[in-house]
């Protein structure tokens, strides 16, 4: 037993999918998680809800507490502080050491901060954990006004957050349009009006310079790259998140962003991997790539917990997807979907309420990649389309397969295949 | 449970829309209007003279009205989309105390309205007279006939629906299944559960609820139920008929094609009740295991009373009610007091803002029983997990009013094939990733990731609680 011993910190959805599959592939091993944030494994992408109102935080643990003494999966409620990668062995900040025979880094990220004068005022902070979570409550507690930074799927999560408390809510964002980084304009405007519906403000082309003290560490207001000053008594800084390597420093860990690792999720010290948003995976062409994706920290735990086990399993994204969803406004995103690329079509429908919008990707004469906005698409059935590579022709004959939305919902896919077949 | 405390902040009142305010007033005028005229004879006033048109106008009149005017001017300036800020901060929802309160008004009606008899006889003041006095002009202008205290009970029940009906298809603008869904209780309830009875009355034909059949309405089917119709000519045999056809031919073939949901969540008075003035105690469900075994326990063996009542009450009947006497008639008493009365009734609804809107139709309902057995062995429907796509945030399992725990199957991107599931939609509705679908499907594909079992291994699993046991197992043994 003695070589069986594996630790995982964190408990967020990639160590816990870890520990979960590593279960079924050993029903013996001792399996240990360790994480300071939560004693139980949580949703993160349902940390909204609760500030909102939607739920409380038992309804977003997904297994309740007697499922890990079933499992035998012991919890450590506790922050690690070094790994000793030598002796294999974690100190932890209020509890005893403990050691390891395998080691899994599951920390997850933590929000971008760029050195801004002011990032660290009360009334300043990101969103990704519990405990900003708790710190929110706290800082919005007489806030009228809000200024966010960034504008991503944390950004506008954020938004809602604050808009059901009736803060009022103005976003600063670098691009002209809403996450123009990631989405095609068209699909950007969308939700740009989503945001105007909401009565949002939103400035765009815009570089946050400082935020304003209050004469007591507490923000006033911010000031742009154009001078311009804005007064509010809330920053949320949304532009982003990072891996989450704050134990590498004492431990001799390889980092560069994130943990690095090889397609097997292996880092180079032997029995020590790394999986979810603080993996940087490094491909055989020296370029590295880190997942911060729900989606993605659970596949990295159902690969690495059979390359735990003796099968050597490599990490492969397969057709891509991911889904969001901004104020009303759902969106799913399957195989490539880039702005500007060259050899490849675009064909995009939108409808007049602006609430409803599907983009196909063509290139070489297939399609490679869907975007969906206020219609839900089968998961399955675009994935197949892409992989079999299926040409636009053959994929209006099916799309009406794929529609998941409510029975008696609206058909938009006649309107579609329509628009798309005269542009064929 | 965790050492972390978040979301119990004081969350912001929302604001109220300036226009929906008069509205609340006039609600309130109504209410009181109620109040005085259900005290005044306890007090031996004579303040508001009732039993005409005007104090009927003044009190439910001006109930409807108010209330119509407050939801329709809370959803007026809103986006349509899931809105369901600050439930869990909210005292009605949250079973703060305007939540308890609001219950125990509802179980309080419930005692006095069933126990109205009893009340006489021990010499209490009849409490309802006055409110049946109230809602008279409209029994007559119905029936021609006089009111009693179940008309004025189905004109309470009829308001609720509609009112709280009009909320739902407010609420659920952007979703049509929801509001076609909604439309449809509302149809039935006003129809077939108030107009036609109140016509058939006023015609002199028997009282009869076309959209109740055995075993949740058992009389349909008892010997004198029976043969109080066969006397009535062919409008009491095609009443005998249409029981007969509904419970034993379109419940499986309706079923087959839909699931339990044609009847839990489309037409039944009690579902139809639950999906609209419940809906906003939903969240209130109990989503433990312990629940889900105490369910079945429960429900099944409420089936199995009723069969075993109606089978002794008919053996009697056919003996001449030689061989077991006062027996079958005492057994039906305690079923209809107990079951019909205390746990459909003053539980089921009164209980609402507690244990969540389905309560009845969860633990006790015997046709829901029988739906469900029908619904998990021999049906197309399920609700279809959208491959890989769930989030496990929880919202589909919180706002399940049956206490299904959704998100344990969608996690996995296993479909769900659940015998309580009345189809109702919210787990679809709520899902912020887009993973959920109803659907009738292929029997055999996408129903069971395992076996196809039939209906008595799969009663037996349920009762003997294998089918939690070998799910949990298979999901960490199998891949």
């Amino acid at each position: 037993m003695a070589s069986n011993n594996l630790v995982i910190i964190g408990n967020g959805i990639a160590g816990i999918t870890t520990a979960l599959e590593y279960r079924k592939l050993n029903p013996e091993s001792k399996i240990t998680v360790i994480s300071g944030e939560s004693q139980y494994f949580y949703s993160r992408t349902a940390l909204m809800y609760i500030f909102m109102g939607h739920m409380e935080f038992e309804n977003t643990i997904p297994y309740p507490p007697d499922f890990w003494k079933k499992q035998k999966i012991d919890l450590v409620f506790d922050w690690v502080e070094k790994v000793d990668t030598n002796s294999k062995i974690l100190k932890l900040k209020n509890t005893d050491n403990i050691f390891y025979d395998k080691l899994v880094l599951a920390t997850g990220s933590i929000s971008n901060k760029f050195g801004w004068p002011g990032q660290d005022l009360d009334g300043v902070q990101g969103l990704y954990s519990l405990q900003d979570l708790e710190l929110l409550e706290k800082n919005v507690l007489n806030a009228k006004k809000a200024i966010i930074v960034g504008g991503g799927l944390i950004g506008i999560e954020l938004a809602e957050m604050l808009h059901s408390r009736g803060i009022h809510v103005t976003f600063l964002i670098r691009e002209n349009l809403y996450w123009n980084s990631v989405l095609p304009d068209e699909e950007s405007k969308l939700v740009v009006h989503a945001i105007k519906s909401e009565h949002f403000d939103l400035i765009r082309k815009t570089n946050l310079k400082e935020i304003v003290d209050n004469g007591n560490g507490r923000v006033s207001g911010i000031i742009t790259e154009f001078d311009q000053k804005i007064e509010c008594d809330f920053v949320g800084l949304t532009p982003g998140v990072s891996p989450n390597v704050s134990i590498a420093k004492d431990s001799n860990l390889p980092i560069k962003k994130g943990y690095l690792v090889n397609k097997y999720l292996e880092t180079e010290i032997t029995d020590i991997y790394a999986c979810g948003d603080c993996a940087e995976i490094v491909k055989d062409d020296g370029t590295s790539k880190i997942w911060p994706l729900w989606y993605t920290g659970k596949m990295h735990g159902e690969v690495l917990a059979q390359t735990l086990s003796g099968n050597k399993t490599e990490f492969k994204m397969g057709v891509f997807f991911n889904s969001a969803k901004f104020l009303d406004l759902e969106y799913q995103t399957y195989g490539d979907v880039f702005r500007d690329r060259i050899g490849e079509k675009h064909h995009y429908w939108q409808s007049e309420d602006k609430n409803h919008s599907l983009r196909l990707v063509e290139k070489e004469g297939v399609l490679i990649g869907v975007n969906v906005m206020g219609i839900r698409y089968r998961h399955r059935v675009c994935e197949d389309w892409i992989k079999n590579k299926l040409t636009i022709k053959k994929v209006l004959t099916l799309l009406e397969d794929a529609n998941f939305d409510p029975e008696f919902s609206k058909k938009f896919e006649p309107e579609i295949i329509n628009k798309f077949r005269g542009a064929l | 449970m965790s050492l972390i405390q978040i979301g119990n902040v004081k969350a912001k009142k929302n604001k109220i829309p300036t226009l929906a305010k008069p509205f609340a007033v006039i609600t309130f005028i109504g209410f009181l209007f109620l109040a005085v005229i259900f005290f005044q004879p306890l007090l031996k006033l004579k303040l508001i003279n009732f039993g005409n048109w005007a104090s009927l106008t003044l009190s439910l009149g001006l109930i409807v009205f108010g209330s119509l005017g407050w939801i329709y001017y809370n959803f007026a300036n809103t986006i349509p989309g899931i809105k369901h800020n600050n439930i869990f901060f909210n005292s009605t929802m949250r079973r703060g105390l305007i939540g308890w309160s609001f219950g125990i008004l509802i179980t309080g009606f419930y005692i006095v309205l069933y126990f109205y008899e009893k009340f006489k006889a021990w010499g209490i003041p009849p409490l309802l007279d006055s409110l049946i006095q109230t809602v008279n002009p409209l029994s007559l202008l119905l029936s021609g006939q006089n009111a009693d205290r179940w008309f004025l009970y189905g004109t309470f029940y009829t308001m609720a629906v509609l009112i709280m009906g009009v909320r739902m298809l407010l609420k659920y603008r952007h979703n049509r299944y929801q509001q076609i869904r909604t439309l449809s209780v509302m149809f039935f309830q006003l129809g077939f559960a108030f107009l036609i009875p109140a016509f058939l009355k006023a015609i002199k034909q028997p009282e009869f609820y076309f959209t109740y059949f055995w075993p949740l309405k058992p009389d349909y089917l008892f010997p004198w139920g029976v043969k109080n119709l066969t006397g009535k000519g062919s409008v009491g045999m095609f009443m005998i008929c249409w029981g007969i056809v509904m419970t034993f031919i379109a419940t499986p073939v309706l079923t087959y094609f839909f699931g339990k949901r044609w009847y839990c969540s489309w037409v039944c008075g009690c579902g139809g009740l639950a999906e609209t003035l419940g809906d906003p105690f939903r969240q209130n469900s109990d989503k433990s295991e312990k629940a889900w075994i105490l369910e079945r326990w429960l429900i099944h063996s409420v089936l199995l009373a009723i069969i075993f009542i109606t089978i002794l009450l008919w053996t009697n009947d056919y003996f001449g009610r030689s061989i077991l006497g006062g027996f079958t008639y005492t057994a039906k008493e305690w079923y209809g007091f107990y079951i019909g009365a205390i746990f459909s009734g003053v539980i089921g609804v009164g209980f609402y803002p507690i244990l969540g809107s389905r309560v009845w139709c969860r633990f006790g309902c015997p046709m829901a029983a029988i739906l469900g057995i029908l619904q998990r062995s021999f049906s197309k429907f399920r609700i279809t997990v959208n491959g890989d796509q769930c989030i496990s945030c929880g919202n589909c399992s919180t706002y399940c009013e049956m206490g299904i725990d959704v998100r344990a199957y969608a996690q996995r991107g296993e479909n769900i094939v659940r015998s309580s599931c009345v189809g109702c939609g919210v787990c679809a509705a709520v899902c912020p990733r887009g993973v959920l679908a109803l659907e009738n499907g292929p029997r055999k594909i996408g129903r069971f990731t395992g076996s196809n079992k039939n209906p008595l291994a799969i009663i037996k699993d349920s009762l003997l609680n294998r089918e939690i046991y070998s799910e949990s197992k298979k999901q960490y043994s199998e891949k």
